[in-house]
């Protein structure tokens, strides 16, 4: 196919082959950042939380907190949830993955720093590492002779007593690699509150509560503290037993108590699916434009593409009457649609690139991944093609006798 | 000669329907698509006080002794500060605000206790804020000094304990409380709940929760923290409190403070009175910096802590790149619709129409278009709003369309309509007549 003829039949329809390249530009543009979004989206969403997510619950109950047996009544509850059949596990816990509110603090290397090193989240409760199911990487978990009340901590804190303090902690893999880069982590201790820590146990994976930044998603530390505030976890046998589990447990706490308020009762996988409803709605939202977008793009091609043709009817005739066969007419304007496009998808990528870097300015996106530009190139590419099909088959159809009239 | 045009414009659109619905569905989804998320930015950007946002102010005091006097301060007082403040009584109307989470019972046999949250502030609140009331009303300054033991419910609560009659007098249990109901509020829902807002730098953009709805039950401030001692968050500490949840010698903030200033004069003595209590505290061995004070206006608090979520600002932009596309499609479409009636223009120009009536023929039928497109636009901005109120966010049941908005739809689409029309229509007049008449 000769592209020089088709060059300087589009220099004298300036317009037309305009309006074509800044449509495939601008939906190049939109929709290389928008799937990029996407893809983002998609990414969090399955973020891997380090914990048996399948087989676990979470139960928070109010108003045990003040009563003046809560010890005693926080053992009553884990001894009767131990019981019911199907439990693996069980704990009671400060805060749990998914779970929103989280208790956060500065980690320092030294206690003469001005600044934190990082800021990481406070997991504690006995039992929470197989409760969880957490897979332990390096080092002990945590043993019950290293537990110590919660309200003692709390007390000790405020008398500056150093010695009713945890004395060790977990930690996540994550944390140790970002606080003390290619060395072991074991045996190693930091400062919180100025009080000296060391980490005796490291965890694959656990995330926080609530993420606000996900390159700091897994800082995430266990304390020998035990709690009893009223919030559980229990992990099942197999995934099957949770609904049943859950409702056996309810019924077994209200037992025990029934003056008790149920504030969050649900398995780990719905808490998953509430905590990124947020980034599935966008992502929902995002996959709607697009597909939007690309169908008015090539409505907008099919209504251009007609528009050209009817204008161009005598010329085709005059070509088809000098010998052109019906596939030279079809081969034209699909040839004419790829170079239009292909300026288009040329600007396209520029822009696209544009507002990559406008979004990584105010949205902290990250830069756009090369992949886009071949892929999101051969997707314009084929719409433009199957939106042409139909005018340029017009195209083909008309006679040679058309150029016989009225010239 | 416009009712002809019209006419000529209906005929017109009536001759080719398939490009006419091309062109219209091209407008209808980018306006639709557009109005809906610009509404929801409407929505959640605007002013929740109309006409006394600028008198109201936000006051900072940065009591934490390991603050520096160049960071921003703390977003919430300590104790201390916010009572002082509040009882020295240099605004025209303060209120000192705090919330937690409270059970709930009722009197009415069967129901079982609930928790629910619990505003606590001060009797100005209702005034300083144009609270409405359904039935009775606020409380004295005398129930916040005695502490009394009375509670302001909201036209929801009152809806689901009292099916909406009025309950003034009756009797709710707030934790281990008997308190009886004052007022109880008409539908009031401010966007966002501003006296809340708070914290918003360290949101990572995920703001919709300041979208939330006003709290169930609202009683005197200090009322508040005898009823649920025990059960108030702290906003941070710089050291673990002694007590969990008791929070009024705490090293801690936890407590907002609002002030209505009424002019610039009292704006500047206040600032000054701030400043001066933060430098006098410093002198008192109890701050350890007192240069760090500030007092926002209630919008400047607003767009500090950056309440418009990201997300509904990126559908935005993405919302108006999309109508931008839409408008290229349109110039497309109208052009080949405009110049394939060539030989009809011709005739019209030879039988002497001037290039000024061509024109105006034809913008008047891509007005017609955008009238069209609009009203399905309308329809689509409609279901795009409804599709939000399904969404599980804070704000989902603000997403409706008010006045402004809906005439802001129609002269979206006819203005953009008229745009895109706008270079195919002179193209459109420059057709040659005479050139054109061979042809036919």
């Amino acid at each position: 196919m000769d592209i020089l003829p088709i060059l300087s039949t589009l220099r004298r329809h300036k317009i037309t082959a305009l309006l074509v390249i800044i449509e495939i530009a601008l939906t190049c543009a939109i929709v290389c950042n928008a799937v990029f979004i996407i893809s983002q989206r998609l990414d969090r969403m399955s973020m891997d939380s380090g914990v048996d997510e399948h087989r676990l619950l979470h139960i928070q109950l109010a108003d045990i907190g003040d009563t003046k047996d809560k010890k005693s009544r926080t053992l009553t509850d884990l001894a009767a949830l131990q019981q019911i059949p199907g439990v693996a596990e069980v704990a009671s816990v400060m805060q749990v993955p998914f779970g929103n509110s989280s208790s956060n603090s500065g980690i320092k290397l030294d206690p003469k720093q001005k600044l934190s090193t990082l800021n990481a989240t406070m997991y504690s409760g006995e039992n929470l590492v197989p409760a969880l199911g957490l897979q332990l990487v390096a080092g002990r978990d945590l043993r019950p002779d290293d537990f110590k009340d919660f309200d003692d901590v709390v007390r000790g804190a405020a008398a500056k007593d150093a010695k009713s303090l945890p004395q060790v902690i977990v930690i996540t893999q994550n944390m140790a690699q970002r606080l003390w880069p290619g060395q072991q982590a074991l045996g190693k201790q930091i400062y919180l509150m100025d009080y000296p820590m060391t980490v005796v146990g490291v965890v694959k994976e656990l995330i926080r509560p609530s993420i606000w930044d996900d390159s700091a998603k897994s800082y995430s530390m266990i304390f020998p503290m035990r709690m009893a505030r009223g919030e559980y976890v229990v992990r099942t046998k197999t995934p099957e037993d949770r609904e049943r589990v859950l409702a056996a447990a309810l019924a077994k706490l209200k037992e025990i108590n029934p003056h008790r308020v149920v504030l969050k009762k649900h398995t780990f996988d719905d808490m998953r699916h509430d905590f990124f409803q947020n980034d599935r709605a966008m992502a929902g939202l995002l996959i709607g434009v697009c597909v939007a977008l690309l169908i008015v793009t090539a409505l907008g091609i099919v209504g251009l593409g007609s528009f050209w043709v009817a204008q161009r009817r005598r010329q085709i005739g005059v070509r088809r009457a000098l010998g052109a066969t019906r596939t030279n007419i079809l081969r034209y304007f699909q040839t004419e649609n790829f170079l239009l496009a292909t300026i288009g998808i040329v600007v396209g990528m520029v822009l696209a690139y544009g507002i990559n870097l406008l979004l990584m300015v105010h949205y902290e996106l990250p830069r756009l991944p090369g992949i886009y530009f071949p892929v999101g190139a051969v997707l314009l590419w084929i719409i433009g093609q199957l939106a042409v099909l139909g005018p340029a088959m017009r195209a083909a159809a008309v006679p040679p006798v058309v150029a016989t009239r009225s010239v | 000669m416009f009712g002809y045009y019209l006419d000529l414009a209906f005929h017109s659109l009536r001759r080719n329907q398939v490009l006419t619905a091309l062109m219209v569905l091209a407008i209808a989804v980018g306006i639709g698509a557009s109005m809906t998320t610009l509404t929801v930015v409407h929505l959640l950007s605007g002013d929740p006080l109309p006409g006394r946002s600028q008198a109201i102010f936000y006051p900072q005091v940065d009591a934490d002794p390991k603050g520096k006097d160049a960071n921003e301060p703390l977003d919430m007082l300590d104790y201390r500060t916010a009572v002082d403040l509040w009882s020295a009584r240099r605004a025209d109307r303060q209120a000192l605000v705090v919330q937690s989470q409270v059970r709930l019972n009722t009197a009415e046999a069967g129901k079982p206790p609930v928790m629910t949250t619990m505003l606590s502030a001060t009797t100005d609140f209702f005034s300083m804020f144009n609270v409405p009331f359904r039935y009775g009303g606020p409380w004295s300054e005398q129930d916040d000094a005695a502490r009394a033991r009375v509670v302001v419910i909201t036209d929801d609560l009152n809806q689901k304990l009292f099916n909406g009659e009025n309950s003034v007098g009756r009797t709710l249990r707030l934790r281990d409380s008997d308190v009886r109901i004052v007022g109880v509020l008409k539908p009031w829902r401010p966007s966002p709940q501003f006296y809340a807002v708070r914290g918003g730098r360290f949101a990572g953009g995920d703001t919709s929760d300041f979208y939330t709805r006003p709290e169930d039950v609202i009683t005197p401030f200090f009322t508040g923290l005898e009823v649920n001692d025990g059960n108030f968050l702290q906003f941070t500490c710089w050291q673990m409190p002694e007590r969990p949840g008791h929070l009024q010698n705490a090293p801690c903030v936890w407590v907002a403070l609002w002030a209505q200033l009424n002019d610039a004069a009292k704006v500047a003595a206040y600032r000054r009175y701030v400043a001066d209590y933060a430098a006098q505290q410093q002198a008192a061995g109890r701050f350890t910096h007192a240069g760090n004070t500030r007092l926002r206006d209630l919008m400047g608090w607003l767009d500090y802590n950056g309440v418009l979520p990201s997300n509904v600002r990126l559908q935005a932009w993405l919302a108006v790149a999309f109508l931008g596309i839409c408008l290229v499609n349109m110039v497309g479409l109208l052009l080949a619709k405009f110049l394939r009636r060539s030989g009809e223009i011709g005739l019209r120009r030879a039988l002497g129409a001037s290039r000024a009536a061509v024109f105006t023929q034809y913008m008047v039928e891509s007005g017609l278009i955008g009238l069209i497109g609009g009203a399905f636009g309308w329809l689509l901005t409609l279901a795009g709003l409804w599709f939000i109120r399904q969404q599980p966010v804070a704000y989902a049941d603000l997403a409706r369309l008010d006045v402004p908005m809906f005439m802001l739809t129609f002269l979206a689409a006819i203005g953009a309509s008229l745009l895109a029309g706008m270079l195919p229509a002179v193209r459109a007049c420059r057709v040659v007549p005479a050139w054109q008449l061979k042809t036919l």
